[in-house]
């Protein structure tokens, strides 16, 4: 009954839909003004539909009804009550669910909470939401359905997948969705501010806490999912240029790209239709990730193979949402004057920068995902593109983007003099020099990249709180105090991943119990290997006691799991985290002579790779909240910050 | 399938040459005594694709079949072969496929020359956001 009125729930979200978009676009004609108040109304229900449909997949999933093939597929009575939970996105048909559930939440959002937004924008925003939901209800609905029945139903379900069985991954997806879908609502503005020929500043006002809310959910969640494969896969990596990251990476490029230039909309009413443009791409990089991952064309032709339809159906909904965007900016551009324009030297021409070096990354990136599906369709051949790739090619401009970021926020608006500049960002450039020089003193022979990581890391982490010198803290705007965070942020990650990368230390032994062994200041004694019963697993654990110097012994226990439905093995790492870095321990399997593989490595500084993440991050939430609470003081913005030196 | 049974015959020597007291593949799970060519190894097989994995380094893999071919390219390394001699004999033995650094020839050069193109386009288009320096 459960799975039908779920089903039952996503067929009139899906009419709602429809309906949605039909009431908004009427709404834009002469004499359609009736129409525009049921617009609201009708998104908001069809939320209410789509969410009453989750509910249901998500109580069939806690309650194991293995009459339902999805979760007869993907779950079993015997996974524990959490990953019960998770399972119902650990799964395609769940996953899109979940993707349309939080579009329809976007869109409702929008329309209970826009309030700037002249009237007319607004209604052929929310019909834009209603036409993006209305295709993916369709790829659920004919190729995806989450609630079909079996037959008849098994004794038991397959189990769910051990390597997702993990509290990082029932949690990061979710973020990382929101994140993706809500680029959704900068896509629908932009369509809308198309169709009213409405672009301008109040438009980027509008839009700007929008795009900072989904910027924030994707930011959180691809730190997230990178300290999850960092622990959860056992090698110490922390981010592999694996599609799947890829795929979340390129919204997140885009996203910043749009936060950046939608504040020059704003202040200065200039880039327009660049604007415009990046908002269609922010979300068109969510979908095209979306397809990416979803179609296993990447990772695995076979699975694409196996199931053409759907690969096929996300690729026409693709060319269908940008292809139409594309062509509805390409139509209506013309009408859209381009905005003021501005010095070179200025804080506009930083951002313009910072947005031409992240669109270059972000076309990188893509290319560098793509490019093996053209090789193979041009030579039949497969190739492979990797980390070496996009280090060298990324790397460089990441590098030189940070240094921007230094500069930009000390500059003015409009016209600014390249002395006057130089003369603020001073303090900051000579401590970049000094770290240079105390780097190359103490620890020679570092390869490039880590080096120019590390010098740069101290001169941006001293120019990103800059704009606070000489300031009223307490008079300083929630916005320059979010922004100072998120470049904070920037900062601190990059030295954990410039830290990481020059000075790993890593043992690799087979070693007995009872044996010591060392890893960078570590004395490792292997003291234990113990079977350890777990809920629907078993391992076999080891106990590590690792002392430095005088310091307290630490006891870490990485195990083995050995999961028999599915039958797979997982290495639980084991870390502890001290101030300055992370022993990261891992036990492998056992080697003839009573010995066992063990994994050991020191990572100084590592945290500082998330901790940064959850710093931008909290710099976004600053912003966000410094752009949506009322305003007191409206002078603020128009002089901008550059008001320290 | 037959991507596997071709590497198990490649690798069919390194499995006899270790000794039968010791691991299996005593060099899949342990470092070479030089830090320097441990060093060389590790860059290596950083850049070398676990063939059975999704989109995993041999350098980050549980796959027994990583584990192997980490053991060849340490055993390669300590006989003293340069890494890029050994990657191009492991190319030559699985493809292009097996390499993450795409090679620069007929096929792969717009990859390589993206970043410059990409550059030169985008700083054009920036130029006509500009307005003309008066001085």
């Amino acid at each position: 009954m459960i799975a039908e009125a779920g089903l039952a729930a996503l067929w009139i979200a899906a009419m709602l839909a429809a309906l949605q978009a039909f009431l908004g676009l009427g709404s834009l004609k002469a004499g359609g003004e009736e129409l525009l108040r049921a617009v609201r109304p009708v998104a908001v229900a069809q939320a209410v539909m789509t969410l009453g449909a989750f509910a249901a997949l998500m109580w069939l999933f806690y309650s194991t009804d293995l009459s339902v093939e999805l979760v007869a597929e993907d779950s079993a009575s015997t996974v524990p009550t959490l990953y019960r939970i998770a399972g119902t996105w650990g799964n395609h048909e769940g996953s899109m669910l979940l993707w349309v559930t939080i579009l329809a939440i976007a869109g409702a959002a929008v329309a209970l909470l826009e309030r700037r937004l002249p009237e007319r924008t607004l209604a052929a925003t929310i019909a834009a939401q209603g036409v993006i939901a209305l295709g993916f209800f369709a790829f659920l609905l004919f190729s995806s359905n989450p609630f079909a029945r079996l037959d008849i139903a098994p004794a038991e379900g397959n189990g769910f997948n051990p390597l997702l069985q993990d509290p990082g991954l029932a949690f990061h997806p979710p973020t990382l969705y929101v994140g993706y879908v809500g680029l959704s609502v900068a896509f629908s503005f932009a369509v809308g501010a198309l169709l009213t020929r409405d672009v301008g500043p109040a438009f980027a006002k509008a839009m700007r806490p929008w795009v900072l809310g989904a910027w924030v959910f994707l930011t959180l969640g691809i730190t997230a999912g990178s300290y999850w494969a960092y622990y959860e896969l056992g090698w110490g990596g922390w981010w592999f240029w694996d599609p799947t990251e890829n795929a979340s990476l390129m919204p997140w490029l885009a996203a910043t790209a749009l936060l950046h230039s939608v504040t020059v909309l704003a202040t200065r009413d200039g880039l327009r239709a660049w604007t415009v443009m990046l908002a269609v791409v922010a979300f068109s990089m969510s979908m095209v990730g979306t397809f990416l991952v979803r179609s296993g064309i990447l990772t695995s032709v076979h699975a694409f193979a196996l199931d053409p339809k759907r690969g096929a159906f996300i690729l026409v909904l693709l060319a269908l949402y940008i292809g139409g965007a594309l062509a509805l900016f390409g139509a209506r551009i013309a009408t859209v004057a381009e905005g003021n324009r501005f010095d070179p030297v200025s804080r506009e021409g930083a951002l313009v920068i910072n947005n031409l070096l992240l669109s270059v990354i972000l076309a990188l990136v893509l290319i560098g995902t793509l490019y093996p599906l053209a090789a193979e369709s041009m030579t039949g051949e497969k190739l492979s593109v990797g980390p070496p790739y996009f280090n060298a090619t990324a790397g460089p401009l990441a590098l030189i983007l940070v240094a921007v970021m230094a500069a930009g926020p000390a500059m003015r608006w409009r016209r600014d003099e390249i002395v006057a500049v130089a003369r603020r960002i001073a303090i900051p450039a000579a401590l970049t020099v000094i770290a240079l020089v105390a780097i190359l003193l103490l620890a020679p022979g570092l390869r490039i990249l880590p080096l120019l990581g590390l010098t740069l890391a101290a001169g941006v982490a001293a120019a990103s709180v800059a704009p606070l010198w000489k300031r009223n803290l307490r008079r300083t705007p929630l916005f320059t105090w979010g922004m100072v965070m998120a470049h904070l942020g920037a900062a601190v990650s990059l030295a954990g991943m410039a830290s990481e990368s020059a000075f790993t230390k890593e043992t690799l032994i087979a070693a007995r119990p009872g044996e010591t062994v060392s890893v960078g200041p570590y004395a490792i004694r292997f003291a234990a290997v113990d079977p350890v019963p777990g809920q629907n697993f078993t391992a076999v654990q080891a106990t590590l006691i690792a002392t430095r110097g005088s310091a307290d012994p630490i006891t870490l226990t990485p195990a083995q799991r050995t999961f028999d439905n599915p039958p797979q093995t997982t290495s639980e790492s084991a870390i502890a985290t001290r101030w300055d870095g992370q022993l990261y321990t891992v036990v492998g399997e056992p080697v003839p002579g009573g010995r066992w593989q063990l994994r050991l490595w020191w990572k100084p500084f590592v945290t500082l790779i998330w901790l940064g993440g959850a710093l931008i991050a909290i710099g976004g939430a600053l912003s966000l909240l410094g752009r949506s609470l009322p305003r007191r003081k409206v002078v603020a913005e128009s002089t901008g910050f550059a008001r320290f030196g | 399938m037959k991507r596997v049974i071709a590497l198990t015959l490649i690798l069919a020597p390194t499995v006899s040459w270790a000794d039968p007291t010791m691991a299996p593949e005593p060099l899949s799970y342990t470092q070479l005594p030089d830090p320097a060519q441990e060093a060389a190894a590790q860059a290596l097989m950083q850049t070398i694709r676990c063939v059975v994995c999704q989109g995993q380094s041999i350098a980050d893999s549980d796959a027994d079949l990583a584990g192997d071919m980490r053991a060849l390219v340490r055993q390669k390394i300590a006989a003293g072969e340069k890494p890029e001699a050994i990657r191009a004999w492991l190319i030559q033995r699985y493809g292009r496929w097996v390499s993450y650094r795409p090679p620069v020839d007929a096929v792969t050069w717009p990859l390589w020359a993206a970043p410059i193109l990409l550059l030169a386009v985008g700083g054009l288009l920036a130029r006509s956001a500009f307005r003309r320096r008066r001085t």
